[in-house]
């Protein structure tokens, strides 16, 4: 475990700090190309989107959409208001008291 | 900006130690990769054994925008020595970027510029590293954290800070693809549906702005406009 620990952070060190010193250090003379700028524009929605539905709809693998599952109406609280809102903490918040009280009661 | 770092900071170290990621490490993320979001992804990934190469492209996905922030900084680093670009570059995260541009494109002149820009770098670099420590020992403090519905704090955390982006069209057709492949990849091994979705994901977004911001009709089949 230590060991992939090391070499998961270590290789995380490495390619963050590759991307933020490539322009500053190495970049003279380069322009960032349009076409992946626009593409990065759509990496936070699509990697986070990517990481929460699996979890939300299949929190034990199969698809559940059942009362059982307090995953589902605690991230949509959890996202109805951040949309409504712009306020993450307190999207965070409501999402959190709706998935316990679906706990509660189901 | 130090202040809405806060809570990102207390609840990544919350969820590292809840999802039994040890103290060094969960210190060494913020210490010495820095970089919120991806931190948050690690998490995640690391917690359910995610391959290597998988956390290392994932995390290479995630922080691209960093070389686009780097790109927009360079001509006002042009003239530092390396021994201040160096450092610079390492604490470039997103908060950094935006006061440190906005600061140097209206107000300021070069030599007080990149001891703003340092000034700031330290300023927000020394705060999540506090946070991260408040986090670190509220996780510590709470025992059994896992079963109190932890891992559902990273899909709250996650939906709320994807859900304003959805606004705009291109964003949500690329989070419905990236949902949805994910959903039909999340029994593939070491998540590597994960990598897959994200891909599909922004590929979809890019198709959708492309349509979005050529209105004009366009001959079918050839995408030119017709003449």
């Amino acid at each position: 475990m230590t060991q992939y620990l090391l070499l998961a952070i270590g290789g995380m060190v490495l390619v963050t700090f590759g991307i933020r010193l490539s322009f500053l250090v190495f970049g003279h003379g380069l322009s960032f190309p349009q076409w992946l700028e626009r593409a990065l524009r759509y990496v936070p929605a699509s990697v986070l989107t990517a990481l929460i539905v699996p979890m939300a709809l299949a929190p034990q693998g199969l698809l559940d959409v059942s009362t059982s599952n307090a995953y589902l109406p605690g991230s949509l609280a959890a996202a109805v208001v951040a949309f409504f809102s712009r306020h993450t903490l307190a999207a965070i918040i409501s999402g959190f008291l709706v998935y316990g009280a679906w706990r509660w009661f189901f | 900006m130090m202040v809405g770092a806060a809570p990102f900071g207390v609840i990544f170290g919350t969820l590292a130690i809840g999802s039994g990621i040890p103290v060094w490490a969960t210190l060494a993320l913020s210490l010495v990769v820095f970089a919120g979001s991806s931190q948050f992804v690690a998490v995640s990934l690391i917690g359910s054994g995610a391959a290597l190469p998988v956390l290392w492209l994932t995390t290479f996905v995630v922080n691209l925008r960093h070389a686009l922030y780097s790109a927009t900084l360079l001509p006002y680093a042009r003239h530092l020595p390396a021994r201040w670009r160096w450092p610079l570059a390492f604490w470039l995260t997103d908060e950094t970027f935006a006061v440190v541009e906005n600061q140097l494109r209206h107000h300021t002149g070069e030599r007080d510029g990149a001891h703003y820009w340092l000034g700031s770098s330290l300023a927000m670099y020394l705060n999540w590293q506090l946070w991260t420590l408040v986090g670190v020992v509220v996780g510590q403090s709470i025992p059994g954290l896992s079963n109190l519905g932890l891992d559902f704090a990273m899909v709250a955390t996650f939906a709320a800070i994807v859900a304003p982006q959805l606004r705009e069209r291109p964003v949500l057709v690329a989070a419905l693809v990236a949902g949805t492949v994910a959903m039909l990849t999340r029994s593939w091994p070491y998540k590597l549906g994960l990598m897959i979705a994200a891909v599909a994901g922004v590929t979809a977004g890019v198709w959708a702005d492309r349509k979005s911001v050529s209105p004009q009709a366009t001959v079918p089949g050839t995408g030119r406009p017709p003449v």
